[in-house]
């Protein structure tokens, strides 16, 4: 693995930073990938949990406010992943997802709207050429207990269809029970059949439980050819946390830092308020930078987080609290 | 002629890591008993003997407190044992120092013997009466545990031969530090006795050193050593503000006698024992 | 096993950047300033004794200012022995007719009092403290009042509860208390001195630091808004010429102190001829021990919280890193980038980090210390920090390649400076950690439990903190071995220095 010569220069010593030249492991075994996870640092779940806690008391004020609310619409990946999910739901979020607020030409489209795979067809149709991006869930989402066969089949759909990008699960049980080989061959497998479609591989941390956990699975995703590492589908009892979101944050500085390659990290389920949208910037001002404070490395997973985004937005330019009816409810 | 055998007298020397040296001054005074007889020319102790005693009281306490507990509470009843098989040599000292009756010595060698034994009980239990867990707010495994001093001055009661000495010394000992004692001045020879007890008691060299000689040349150069942890005045009640001043140049922990009885009590016990916290993190 | 060979979209993305260096702070914060108008202080102040202020005209004044631009926030009154007297007696007959006379129940019920008084009035003692010793209010805000009145609440649990607290059947007072506290955390500081004391049965004279005196009149308000009963608590603040007084007071049975090394030696040696009984809690030069099975994220901001928490001014700070050497240089490439990161400022900001040094002199000692640090040939890594104009700042600062025998390794600077310096086994982290006179407080730092313990079992120091650093809590015992002074504040063993046990 490719490591970082240390030198100490004022203007390089801050931030992160990201080799050029650097390249991405390759893993030729089972015993290498359990080598390398080895090798990373453990978390101690207080000091994690501690860090997000402080971070999560920035006061974010006035113009920065606006910039983050800004931001954080255009990181959205409006997202529905019902049962009930029809044609015409997906044509209305579609709609919300180009133009969020249709009296205001200012506000940033979302970044992508997110649906099952047999949905893909009909939002690549509405969306047409606009650059709102068309996310799918695949390899029998949520548990992900199907066949390799059928979850590479899975994804080929979606992508045949037009997803832009592939928001896929890990197989929680193969790395609870240590096959980890078989959960980084999957990633690997997924890869290949997405084409030109970005990876997303979901690691459903609630599932994993510990941080050690998550450090590790972002690894695996990383090294498997993940183009995001993102936190859960929002079906598990426990989805996205600041503290979760910490620790995947530093997998993906420190992959940067000694690959050369920059993953992304998606957070969704649970995130509904413009509150939570900036403790997550905060967290990723504060752990990797500028780099990541973009739609194209940092994604909210959410529904209704949009709509208090752009309330919270009119009430910055209102200067006045305003009502959940000025926009529409998709 | 008569056949009556002239008797083998015994040198009263120092104990300082385990040894037996004469004072390295070479000096000697002659310590008389109560009624004035001759009793010996005991080793007078120096500076030097001193510093000597600091540096292996220093170099054993490491050792003394990383021993387990109950293996403490084990050489310390091994002492009791020892002085129990002496028991009458102790006693006729006693008499011999203090003037009382043999009587009187027989108790005051049965109440030191059933002190050492008290004190051999409290080694493993220090920690639980003195330490505990605190319950802190928080995602933290806190507790406190109590820690030896380190090495403790013992200025021992110049009255009680042997009493005063047990109480003083093993007070600290049994927590875990390691001593330099100056014997009672008059009255030195029950603790010198006492003192080659422990060497075959198990106890490690250097954990307990005793010093014969003059309190008023000795008491300052330990009140003043700074490799000195902590300082029992007991022994020394007119010149315990001067030696409470020169033992504040390095912020030891002092005990002074305040005419309340501190013998087999607790705040003898906690004079020359810290609190050490640990706070761990409780997490997945 | 399948190989993942990356596509270059990413990686096409990085070479048009010039600088393949994510900043961080792409974000940069407005202003979030609380509002000093919260803390309504009076502009002059006179004396705390027997219950009511003295007129503040009736004594000389002094200035406390607020250090972070040297604006004045109020004038208090320099008590003079005189005074100290006036208030002795105050404490000494409301300990005979008064205190001594109520039950721990009743005693009680008047912290619990003092503790919901102090979480009612919280944020307006936040901008006081902040104002007054230039800390940031995040700090202020989430652990000095919060940990204050915690303190009044815990300690007032015990004063029915003495009979059980490990002292024997009846454990008595004290008496009359003179309390020396220091300006690192003045309220917190009165707090941890006087719950204790009054939770015993004791009465108080308490003398704030010259240059932070503001919160503890604060608490003096608090005091008769829950009507302690007047001389129980007396607050006389003044420069060291007070604290003096106080320490010579024949009336004065007890003297706590916390503060330097070098004061509480001199305290000792005053006392040295008294029946007064002392307990100090003083400096420090802790040890924070890194081993490379750490928890490496956690560990940098466990060094961060360890040394510039509280701008440094912190006795118990973990002013020497000691960093297993094979994982030295990475950790000081990270620690380097993080104190980059650190916003240094305007202490009332909501997203300050590192506030205002607490006056000239402290800055005139840091900078004195940090030039030795270099004279001696350590290398300096400081904040690029852009520093206000006025008042008192300095930037964080590393020194590496430190050794054990350069001054920064072993005098305490008490402010925003670490020492890095290195180890190779477990036995030398110990050795080193050990090798001062000093011995408050340490930090281990493992993923090894037994290893951690192992370590925790042969340092000195009264505190150690493991895979944490800085943390207090009042039912945990705080206090240092050797010269960094005997007694200990907080739980259990608190109440022994105000009990004649």
């Amino acid at each position: 693995m490719t490591t970082v010569p240390l030198r100490i220069v004022r203007e390089t010593d801050r931030g992160v930073r990201i080799p050029l030249a650097a390249t991405v492991p390759t893993v030729e075994s089972e015993a290498q990938l359990r080598a390398l996870l080895a090798s990373l640092s453990g978390v101690d779940a207080v000091g994690a949990e501690a860090r997000a806690a402080r971070l999560a008391t920035r006061s974010i004020k006035k113009s920065t406010k606006l910039a983050a609310i800004n931001l954080a619409i255009s990181m959205v990946d409006l997202t529905t992943l019902e049962g009930a999910d029809t044609p015409g739901r997906v044509s209305s979020l579609c709609t919300k997802a180009m133009r969020p607020d249709p009296r205001d030409a200012s506000v940033p489209h979302a970044a992508a709207v997110c649906v099952y795979p047999d949905l893909v067809a009909h939002a690549r149709a509405v969306l047409a050429d606009s650059p709102v991006k068309v996310a799918s869930v695949a390899t029998a989402f949520p548990s992900g207990r199907a066949s390799l066969h059928v979850k590479l089949l899975d994804v080929t759909e979606a992508v045949a269809a037009g997803a832009d990008e592939i928001d896929m699960v890990i197989d929680r049980g193969a790395f609870l029970s240590g096959r980890i080989g078989q959960v980084f061959d999957e990633i690997v497998a997924v890869r290949e059949v997405c084409g030109a479609a970005h990876l997303k591989v979901i690691l459903e941390t609630g599932e994993l439980v510990t941080y050690d956990n998550v450090r590790r699975a972002s690894w695996i995703a990383m090294l498997g050819g993940a183009d995001f590492i993102k936190t859960s589908t929002g079906k598990a009892a426990v989805s996205a946390t600041g503290s979760t979101a910490l620790v995947m944050l530093e997998a993906v500085r420190d992959f940067a830092e000694q690959t050369g390659r920059v993953v992304g990290v998606k957070v969704a389920g649970g995130i509904r308020t413009t509150k939570d949208a900036i403790r997550y910037l905060v967290l990723v001002n504060e752990t990797v930078g500028a780099t990541w404070l973009s739609p194209d490395y940092f994604r909210f997973g959410a529904s209704s987080l949009l709509n208090d985004l752009l309330m919270q937005r009119l009430k910055q330019h209102r200067g006045a609290y305003v009502r959940p009816d000025e926009f529409s409810g998709d | 002629m008569s056949d009556r055998r002239l008797d083998v007298r015994k040198t009263y020397k120092l104990l300082i890591n385990g040894a037996f040296p004469r004072s390295e001054s070479g000096r000697s005074y002659e310590v008389a008993s109560a009624k004035g007889a001759f009793l010996g020319n005991v080793a007078l102790g120096s500076r030097k003997d001193v510093r000597d005693a600091v540096v292996a009281a220093r170099a054993a306490q490491t050792k003394w407190w990383g021993a387990t507990a109950y293996n403490r509470g084990q050489v310390l009843y091994r002492l009791a044992e020892m002085a129990e098989s002496r028991r009458d040599e102790l006693a006729e000292h006693v008499t011999l120092a203090e003037g009382v009756s043999a009587k009187s010595a027989q108790v005051v060698v049965s109440r030191a013997i059933d002190r050492v034994v008290w004190y051999a009980g409290w080694t493993d239990k220090i920690a639980q009466v003195m330490g505990g867990t605190n319950p802190v707010a928080g995602p933290f495994f806190n507790f406190s545990v109590p820690v030896a001093s380190g090495v403790v001055a013992v200025i021992v009661d110049q009255n009680s031969s042997l009493g005063g000495f047990v109480d003083a010394v093993l007070a600290p000992v049994c927590a875990g530090n390691t001593v330099v004692v100056l014997a009672s001045e008059r009255r030195p020879i029950p603790a010198v006795l006492l003192g080659e007890m422990t060497a075959t008691s198990d106890f490690p060299p250097g954990v307990i050193n005793i010093i014969t000689g003059r309190t008023s040349e000795l008491a300052p150069v330990l009140a003043a050593h700074e490799d000195v942890d902590g300082l029992d005045l007991t022994g020394a009640p007119e010149e315990a503000n001067e030696l409470a001043l020169l033992a504040a140049g390095s912020i030891k922990r002092v005990l002074r006698p305040d005419g309340r009885d501190l013998d087999a009590s607790l705040r003898r016990l906690r004079a020359f024992i810290e609190t050490s916290t640990v706070w761990h993190t409780i997490g997945q | 096993m399948r190989t993942f060979a990356p596509t270059n979209s990413v990686e096409t993305d990085m070479t048009d950047r010039q600088l393949a260096n994510s900043e961080l702070g792409f974000l940069e914060y407005d202003p979030a300033p609380e509002s000093a108008s919260i803390a309504q202080l009076r502009p002059n102040y006179g004396l705390f004794v027997d219950g009511v202020f003295t007129d503040p005209g009736s004594h000389e004044q002094f200035t406390s200012i607020n250090p972070a631009n040297e604006e004045i926030v109020a004038t208090v009154a320099q008590a003079s022995a005189q005074d100290v007297d006036r208030a002795v007696t105050a404490a000494r007959r409301a300990y005979d007719k008064v205190w001594s006379k109520t039950t721990g129940a009743e005693r009680a019920k008047y912290l619990f009092r003092i503790a919901r008084l102090i979480q009612e009035r919280a944020r307006e003692l936040a901008v006081v403290e902040t104002l007054d010793n230039g800390k940031p209010i995040r700090e202020s805000r989430d652990v000095d009042v919060p940990l204050a009145a915690a303190h009044f609440f815990y300690y007032a649990g015990w004063a029915d509860k003495l009979e059980h607290a490990g002292f024997g059947a009846d454990p008595r007072s004290l008496g009359v208390a003179g309390q020396i506290i220091p300006w690192n955390f003045p309220l917190l500081m009165a707090a941890w001195k006087l719950a204790p004391a009054l939770a015993a049965g004791n009465t108080c004279v308490l003398k704030p630091a010259e240059t932070t005196p503001l919160s503890a009149l604060i608490l003096a308000e608090i005091l008769q808004q829950a009507e302690l009963p007047p001389g129980v608590v007396n607050i006389v603040t003044g420069d060291g010429s007070t604290g003096s007084a106080l320490v010579d007071n024949p009336g004065v049975d007890k003297i706590a102190f916390t503060g330097s090394t070098e004061v509480g030696r001199s305290l000792q040696q005053r006392v040295a001829t008294s029946q007064k009984r002392l307990t100090l809690e003083l400096g420090g030069k802790g040890a924070n021990i890194v081993f490379d099975d750490a928890p490496i994220d956690e560990v940098i901001e466990g060094i961060i919280d360890g040394i510039f928490f509280n701008q440094g001014h912190v006795c118990c700070a973990g002013s020497r890193l000691l960093v297993q050497e094979t994982i030295a240089d990475e950790v000081l490439r990270r620690l380097v980038r993080r104190v980059e990161q650190l916003r240094v400022g305007d202490p009332l900001d909501k997203n300050t980090d590192v506030g205002a040094i607490n006056s000239a002199a402290q800055l005139a000692r840091i900078r004195e210390l940090s030039d030795v640090g270099e004279r001696e040939g350590a290398t300096r890594y400081t904040s690029s920090c852009a520093l206000p104009v006025k008042g008192y700042w300095f930037a964080p600062t590393i020194f590496a390649d430190v050794a054990q025998s350069h001054r920064i390794a072993r005098d305490e600077i008490f402010g925003p400076v670490l020492s890095v310096l290195t180890f190779r086994t477990p036995e030398e982290a110990v050795a080193k950690a050990n090798n001062t006179n000093y011995g408050l407080a340490c930090g281990v730092w493992s993923e090894k439990g037994s290893r951690t313990l192992w370590v925790a079992q042969r340092l000195r120091a009264g505190v150690i903190w493991a895979n944490t650093y800085n943390r207090f809590d009042p039912t945990s015992p705080f206090g240092g071995m050797r010269e960094s002074g005997f007694g200990r504040e907080g739980g259990r063993h608190g109440l022994e220095a105000y009990l004649n046990v």
